[in-house]
C-alpha cells in the first residue's frame, strides 16, 4: 500500500524519496491543477462567461486553443475555471468522507461489541446502494447547491472509507501496547487518536487518494447528467454536458474537458501506484 | 458439512434481504428529508391553503413518517407502486415498459462482454510481465480511471463522425430489419462493454495469478507440464470459482454505466427513466425506480458471495 498523495508532497529530492519517472510526472500534473484551481481568476485568457466569438462550437486557433463552447466562449478559460468546482468539491468531499469514515471505523474496531456489529451492518448495508443510484436519489430529495453536493458525495463514500480504517484498525487493535492503553484507563478519544491513527496512516491516506478519484468521477457523472454543478457555474462534468450538441461536428469543446478529468483522475491513480519507495515501506 | 453450507447460504440470504429492508428505509428518508411539501409543488402556486389540506389528507401526507414509510413497503411487497406526480399514472405501468429494454441492453453487453474480458484477464495473467500485460494492465487502469460518458462521446467522435459507420445520439424506436437493430445497439453496447470489461479482466486476472502461485501449479511445473497445461488443467479450474464470481462483481457496475449510457444514447430504459424523474423531483417514481436497482444490485452481489461460497472446496 501506498501514502501521501494529495495532501502533501514528498520532496522528490531527499534521499530514499527518490520517485520514479511515473510518479514524478502524475506528480506534477496534479499540483499543476491544484495550482489551476487555485489561482484560475488570474490565469484565465478570457473572461469566464464573456462571449468572445461570434462563431459557436469553434475549431482550436491560436487565440482560442481549445476551440469555443456552444455560446462562443472560450473554452480554455471555462476549463481552468471549472477545475474550482471539480478539485474544490472533490476535495471537500474527500475530507468529509475520510474524516467520518476513518474515526467511525477507529472507534467500532476499539469499541467492539453491538455498537461495532449494529454500525456494521448499517454501513454495509449503505454500500449496497450503487453510488450513482445513491447520489440521484439524494439529490433528488435535497437538490444540488454546492454544500449539498459535497455533503452527498461525501456521504457515499463514507461507507468505504469506514470499513477500510476499521479493518486496519482491528489488527493494530490486537496489539500489546493498545492493550496496555486500555488498561491504562485511556479515554476512546486518546485510544483512536494517539495509538490507533499514527499506525494506520498511510494506507489510509493511500485511500484518501482513491477515494478522491472515485469522487470527481461521481460529481462529472452527476453534472453530466445535469444533476450536480448548476449554471451558471460549471465544473468538468457540466461543460461536457451543455457541449455536447457539438459532438456530430467534432468539436473540441466537447471532448476537452474529458480529457481534463481523465489527466486529474489517471495522474493520482498511478500517483498512488509510483510513490517512493520509503514511503509505501512505512506503511507497510 | 452440508448442514454448515446451508447455514451459510441461509444465512447470506438472510442478510441480503435485511439489507434491501435497510436500503429501502434509506431510500425512503432521503427522498423525504426536503420539508418542501409535495401538495403544496403538485397543486402549484396559485393552490388555495384548502385544497393544499384537502390534497395532503388525500395523500395521507399528514400521518407520521413511519407510517408512511410501511405502507409504501407493503404497497411495493404487494406490486402497488402509486402513481407518478408527473403525469398521473400507475407507476408499474411506466415501469413495465421500459425494464424489458433495460435488461435487454445489459443482456446484450454481458454476453458480449465477458468472454472477450475473460479471455483478456486469463492470457494477461498467463503471460504476466510481459508488454501484452502491461499493456491490458494500463488500458483498464485507464478506462476505469476515466468517466463513463467520455468513453461513450469518444465512441461515437470515432465510429459516428469520424468513420459515419454508425448513427450518433439518436435512438430509433421503430427498427425494421436485423442489420438496423445491430447498429442502433452498437454503441450503448460498446460504451457499457468497456466499462464492465475493465473491472473483469482486473479481478478476472487477480483470481487466476493467485492460482498460479499456489504450490500445486508450481509442482506441476516442476514435474515438466506445459505451460499452457498448467494453466488449463490445473490453475484454470481452480480459479473458476473466483472467476465467477469476478463476473458477478462486474455486471454490477452495469447499473452504474447504464445511467449515463441510456441517458447519452437516449435511450428508453428504466434508468433514463429515473434521472428524468430526478429532474421533474417525481418521487414515487424515483423511489420505485431505487429499489429496483438496488435489488438487481444486492441479487448480484448475493449471486457473487454465494458462488465465492460453492466454489471453496474447504466449506463443501
Amino acid at each position: 500500500m501506498a501514502t501521501d498523495a494529495t495532501t502533501t508532497s514528498p520532496s522528490p529530492r531527499r534521499a530514499g524519496y527518490r520517485f520514479n519517472l511515473t510518479g514524478l510526472v502524475s506528480l506534477v500534473i496534479v499540483l499543476a491543477w491544484a495550482a489551476i484551481a487555485i489561482l484560475a481568476p488570474y490565469i484565465t485568457p478570457h473572461g469566464v462567461s464573456d462571449i468572445v466569438d461570434t462563431d459557436y462550437f469553434g475549431p482550436m486557433s491560436q487565440s482560442f486553443p481549445l476551440g469555443t463552447d456552444y455560446l462562443g466562449r472560450d473554452m480554455l478559460s471555462r476549463i481552468l475555471f471549472g477545475a474550482r468546482y471539480t478539485v474544490g468539491i472533490s476535495l471537500a468531499a474527500t475530507l468529509i468522507a475520510c474524516t467520518i469514515g476513518v474515526t467511525l471505523g477507529m472507534a467500532a474496531a476499539v469499541t467492539g461489541g453491538w455498537f461495532d456489529t449494529a454500525l456494521s451492518r448499517f454501513i454495509d448495508a449503505l454500500s449496497s446502494i450503487p453510488s450513482k443510484l445513491f447520489a440521484l436519489v439524494a439529490v433528488a430529495g435535497v437538490g444540488s447547491s454546492i454544500p449539498v453536493l459535497m455533503l452527498i458525495l461525501g456521504i457515499i463514500y463514507t461507507p468505504g472509507s469506514y470499513r477500510f480504517a476499521r479493518a486496519l484498525a482491528v489488527n493494530v487493535n490486537t496489539t500489546d501496547f493498545v492493550t496496555v492503553a486500555r488498561i491504562r484507563g485511556e479515554r476512546l478519544s486518546y485510544l483512536i487518536g494517539a495509538e490507533i491513527l499514527p499506525n494506520i496512516i498511510g494506507p489510509v491516506l493511500a485511500d484518501v487518494g482513491l477515494r478522491f478519484v472515485f469522487i470527481v468521477l461521481l460529481l462529472s457523472g452527476l453534472s453530466f447528467l445535469g444533476l450536480g454543478v448548476q449554471p451558471p457555474e460549471a465544473d468538468w462534468g457540466s461543460l461536457v454536458r451543455e457541449n455536447i450538441g457539438g459532438l456530430p461536428f467534432g468539436a473540441p469543446a466537447v471532448m476537452a474537458p474529458s480529457f481534463a478529468i481523465a489527466s486529474l483522475t489517471i495522474a493520482v491513480n498511478l500517483l498512488i501506484d509510483n510513490l517512493p519507495q520509503k514511503i509505501r515501506d512505512r506503511s507497510e | 458439512m452440508n448442514l454448515h453450507l446451508l447455514s451459510l447460504l441461509g444465512g447470506r440470504l438472510l442478510v441480503a434481504l435485511l439489507t434491501l429492508l435497510i436500503v429501502s428505509f434509506v431510500v425512503f428518508c432521503a427522498t423525504q428529508i426536503l420539508p418542501g411539501d409535495v401538495a403544496e409543488i403538485l397543486l402549484g402556486q396559485a393552490a388555495t391553503p384548502e385544497a393544499v389540506a384537502g390534497l395532503r389528507t388525500a395523500m395521507h401526507l399528514n400521518d407520521p413518517a413511519i407510517l408512511r414509510f410501511f405502507r409504501w413497503l407493503g404497497g411495493m411487497l404487494t406490486g402497488d407502486l402509486g402513481i407518478s406526480y408527473a403525469n398521473n399514472r400507475p407507476i408499474a405501468e411506466l415501469i413495465a415498459g421500459r425494464l424489458g429494454n433495460s435488461l435487454q441492453l445489459a443482456a446484450a453487453t454481458a454476453l458480449f462482454s465477458v468472454p472477450i474480458a475473460l479471455a483478456l484477464g486469463i492470457t494477461s495473467a498467463m503471460l504476466r510481465g510481459s508488454l501484452y500485460d502491461r499493456s491490458v494492465t494500463m488500458a483498464t487502469i485507464t478506462v476505469i480511471s476515466v468517466p463513463e460518458f467520455m468513453i461513450a462521446t469518444s465512441g461515437v467522435l470515432i465510429f459516428a463522425v469520424w468513420l459515419k459507420w454508425l448513427p450518433a445520439l439518436s435512438f430509433a424506436r421503430d427498427v425494421h430489419s436485423f442489420g438496423e437493430m445491430l447498429r442502433i445497439y452498437a454503441m450503448p453496447v460498446f460504451t457499457l462493454s468497456f466499462v464492465i470489461s475493465a473491472q473483469m479482466i482486473r479481478m478476472s486476472r487477480a483470481a487466476v495469478v493467485e492460482t498460479l502461485n499456489t504450490p500445486y501449479v508450481e509442482m506441476a511445473q516442476l514435474k515438466g507440464a506445459s505451460r499452457t497445461r498448467v494453466v488449463l488443467r490445473h490453475a484454470l479450474p481452480n480459479a473458476l470459482g473466483p472467476i465467477v464470481n469476478a463476473v458477478a462483481l462486474s455486471l454490477s457496475y452495469l447499473l452504474g454505466g447504464v445511467i449515463i449510457v441510456e441517458t447519452i444514447f437516449n435511450y428508453p430504459g428504466i434508468a433514463k427513466l429515473m434521472v428524468d424523474a430526478v429532474a421533474t423531483r417525481d418521487l414515487p417514481l424515483i423511489q420505485s425506480c431505487a429499489m429496483i436497482f438496488c435489488a438487481v444490485y444486492l441479487l448480484l452481489i448475493t449471486t457473487a458471495d454465494i458462488i465465492a461460497i460453492l466454489s471453496n472446496p474447504k466449506l463443501r
